[in-house]
């Protein structure tokens, strides 16, 4: 059957996007025996949680076991590799880059997540990456961004790329973390623990040890052409600095990362109905089926809301059977709200506070892209009557580069929003995240 | 009633029309208050180009707008700086890729020229010094030095702005939703003038429908599509022959006739699809697809340049394929300004002026008789 669908380019189910939702849901929808295409950017499955090199033994990554297990689990699906999906058609036709069109019955869509970003004085300096990127340098070529590195940022994954770092031998000079995740260790949820992802967490904390710095962010990049040191400082709950708190440290490598921020565009393509998600996040809204309000369109792991990849892994199990037309068990559902409680817990414990927007001068670029600055998003609303970020993007044009807002998107919202004096809603982000074409294609691919 | 519920006029509108409008309006001394019920710039004015053109403009009423826009346009990138609005007098180029299409661009450039367009002919060796990146196809076209190129949302907010620095008021996120004696009812109250001007835009038939006085205004879909920033590879406005056959159609079914032009920011935009499908917001991918097919054979090194996004709008036109433009005598106060099609940027500076002679009780430049709300109740001559 697999091979008469691929010469038709026709499957029962597509699934979107080889991490670990998408290897799920190819999976457990091939496991009831229709036939099922994944489709994915990579040239190896594994999505950015599981990015690998060949040969590589799965020594610096977590959950290897699930990953080999999963894989295992896909050898009656055409997994089509380095296929980057930039629309996708009602009925459903999937055009990806280099290929013919694939059309599928169902989709499942696992497109993942980005690092958030959020500007500061000197983010654009060579030698600033994402968390995200710093790691994915690391696990999928085995390079260290730097010889002294800076995490710094919010959440648990700080933890997990400054592990990795030291792991492989790096030197990290600090892990700043802006929020108190003491609270996160109290909350009652947590604390259950049932995920032993909690452990995982203690685990980190241990191999990063002292480095660890919590209330504490850094204020500044600084060098000359390049990275040369960071001004760190404490913070407050609401994320003001301290004053007198201020330091400086050496580093040529930063990684930074607020979070994650989905990627919406297939859905929003589709026509999928949103939300606004609790860590502030756009997020396609799926029902107990992992179904979006578009029917036949499945939805799993971050692009329905930022849950880590043992939660990704059971909605990609859920939908994928789903998408295949069988119902998923009642302990994948127990599975599953247990580990949303536990992304619900930590959303709580490491929320964004507002005090970052103070220390947006305006000479900070927002855009990097573009190369707008912050005054030109405020000039857009106080001299040009803007009153949605949609309208200042269209008017002093951060988000229309070449990232398309993938990156200064979410800050340029909120910027707007508090400009605005109000607090950011769903609209912001989505009047920013439509993006008919959603991979670059060039014209001639296009044309046919 | 407070003071700042009264004005001398309420321009329903925040699009690029009703700026143009509002601008005139508070230039002449006028108490002006724009209306919109979404953000600025929001409508058609963010989803077209910024066309400035009177190149593809057959001789008659529509011609003789555009040449009095073209040159207030002018004026007004004087007045308000050329920078600030992002204007650019770059000229159009029409290119012909057969010899068939040739002669008639040949006897076309001569009708404009009659009218008063500088439209100059051109050979297939002048078409590559003015645009060198060429296909070599191209047999024989046109050079319009007249036509220009603004952003049109940067445009339209610095005319708001100017509006407000002349005392004006504007009001976004305020929807109209019915007209009362002088003046009309909104989502946020009554608002009194002494005349209301219909500059809605694709949304102004609704809009004349609530005044009782209806104008057939509907949308037609376009679309547009962005290529990553470039090196200055696209000199002009260049398109093909073909669109200017395809602007005064009335066929209903799709029309494509490539047009393409770098812009400030190097990216480079084509257009422009044509489809009279209502209120249809769905990408349609045949349609994208056969304007990047259309776009490579005027420019073959596109080919290879990536795409970034693409975008759609709804163009506002009558059935005559002509603005309405002028007080409406059945209701008393009622002016229009809208159904400009794809034209509304470029024609906006001369709507703008000519509404605004009206309103202070001058003789208009131009006669507003083809352009007379009415017309469509008129028994067929």
């Amino acid at each position: 059957m697999p091979n008469s669908s691929a010469e038709r380019n026709e499957y029962d189910v597509a699934v979107i996007g080889a991490g670990p939702a998408g290897l799920a849901a190819a999976a457990a929808a091939a496991d009831t025996g229709v036939s099922v295409a994944l489709v994915d950017s990579g040239p190896r499955p594994g999505g950015q949680y599981w990015r690998h090199r060949t040969g590589d033994d799965g020594t610096h990554h977590h959950d290897w076991a699930e990953f080999t297990r999963l894989r295992a689990r896909i050898r009656e699906v055409d997994h089509l590799a380095e296929h980057a999906v930039w629309h996708i058609e009602p009925g459903f036709t999937v055009h990806a880059t280099g290929r013919d069109p694939v059309r599928a019955r169902r989709l499942v869509l696992a497109p993942g997540a980005h690092d958030r970003q959020l500007p500061f004085p000197g983010w654009t300096l060579p030698g600033v990456y994402t968390a995200g990127g710093v790691q994915a340098l690391l696990k999928g070529h085995g390079v260290l961004a730097g010889k002294r590195i800076v995490v710094a940022g919010t959440g648990p994954f700080l933890l997990a790329v400054a592990a990795g770092l030291l792991d492989a031998g790096a030197g990290v000079a600090g892990v700043f973390e802006a929020g108190t995740p003491a609270g996160f260790a109290r909350h009652p949820l947590a604390v259950a623990g049932a995920l032993g992802k909690l452990g995982e967490g203690a685990g980190y904390l241990r191999v990063v040890g002292r480095r660890y710095r919590t209330r504490t962010m850094v204020i500044a990049a600084h060098g000359t052409g390049e990275l040369s040191g960071v001004t760190v400082a404490k913070v407050d709950a609401n994320w003001q600095v301290v004053p007198g708190t201020e330091r400086d440290v050496a580093c040529d490598a930063l990684a930074v990362g607020y979070g994650f921020t989905p990627q919406l565009e297939l859905p929003l393509q589709l026509g999928c109905a949103t939300r606004l998600d609790a860590d502030g996040s756009l997020v396609a809204t799926a029902d107990d089926r992992q179904m979006s309000t578009v029917e036949g369109v499945f939805l799993a792991g971050e692009v329905c809301g930022v849950g880590g990849s043992a939660l990704a892994v059971t909605e990609g199990l859920i939908a994928g059977r789903h998408a295949a037309g069988v119902s998923a068990g009642s302990r994948l559902l127990r599975r599953r709200r247990a580990q949303r409680r536990f992304a619900g817990a930590l959303h709580q414990a490491f929320p964004l506070r507002r005090g970052w927007l103070d220390r947006v001068g305006a000479d900070t670029v927002v855009c990097r892209c573009e190369e707008v600055r912050h005054r030109a998003v405020t000039a857009a609303v106080d001299d040009l009557g803007a009153t949605d970020p949609r309208t200042v993007k269209l008017l002093a044009r951060p988000g229309m580069g070449l990232c398309q807002g993938r990156v200064c998107g979410f800050a340029t919202a909120c910027v707007v929003a508090d400009r605005l004096g109000r607090t950011l809603i769903e609209a912001d982000l989505r009047g920013l995240a439509a993006r008919p074409v959603a991979q670059p294609v060039t014209l001639g691919e296009l044309a046919g | 009633m407070t003071r700042s519920d009264v004005s001398d006029v309420i321009v329903i509108g925040a699009g690029m029309v009703g700026a143009m409008t509002a601008y005139h309006c508070a230039a002449a001394g006028l108490r002006v208050t724009v209306l919109e019920r979404d953000a600025v710039a929001g409508g058609t004015t963010s989803a077209c180009e910024g066309n400035i053109l009177v190149s593809d403009k057959e001789p008659g009423p529509e011609l003789d707008l555009a040449l009095l826009s073209i040159r207030r346009w002018q004026e007004l990138a004087d007045e308000l700086g050329a920078d600030s609005l992002e204007y650019q007098a770059k000229g159009g180029v029409v290119v012909a890729m057969s010899d068939d299409t040739g002669a008639g661009l040949t006897a076309f450039t001569a009708s404009q020229r009659a009218a008063g367009i500088d439209a100059q002919d051109v050979s297939s060796a002048q078409l590559r010094e003015r645009e060198p990146n060429l296909s070599p196809d191209a047999r024989s076209g046109a050079y319009y030095p007249q036509d220009a190129q603004v952003q049109p949302m940067l445009a339209t907010a610095r005319l708001l702005r100017a509006v407000r620095d002349l005392g004006g008021t504007v009001r976004t996120g305020t929807e109209v939703t019915g007209f009362v004696e002088r003046g009309v009812a909104t989502s946020a109250g009554i608002v009194h003038a002494e005349h209301v001007v219909n500059a809605a835009g694709t949304w102004a038939g609704q809009v004349s429908e609530l005044a009782g006085a209806p104008v057939p205004v509907l949308p037609r879909k376009g679309f547009i599509l962005v290529t990553e920033p470039l090196p200055r590879t696209i000199r002009h406005k260049v398109y093909t022959a073909e669109y200017v056959a395809n602007v005064a159609s009335s066929d209903a079914g799709l029309e494509t006739s490539v047009v393409v032009e770098g812009t400030k920011a190097g990216t480079v935009l084509i257009g422009a699809s044509r489809e009279r499908v209502g209120f249809d917001r769905s990408m349609s991918l045949p349609v994208v697809r056969k304007l990047a097919a259309q776009a490579i054979e005027v420019f073959p090194f596109l080919a290879d340049v990536a795409l970034l996004r693409s975008y759609l709008g709804f163009r506002p036109y009558c059935p005559d394929h002509l603005p309405v433009l002028g007080p409406d005598p059945r209701v008393p106060g009622l002016v229009h300004a809208c159904g400009h099609e794809g034209a509304g940027i470029g024609l906006a500076a001369g709507t703008g002026h000519l509404i605004a002679q009206v309103l202070t009780g001058k003789e208009p430049d131009l006669d507003l008789t083809p352009f007379r709300p009415h017309r469509f109740e008129e028994a067929p001559a």
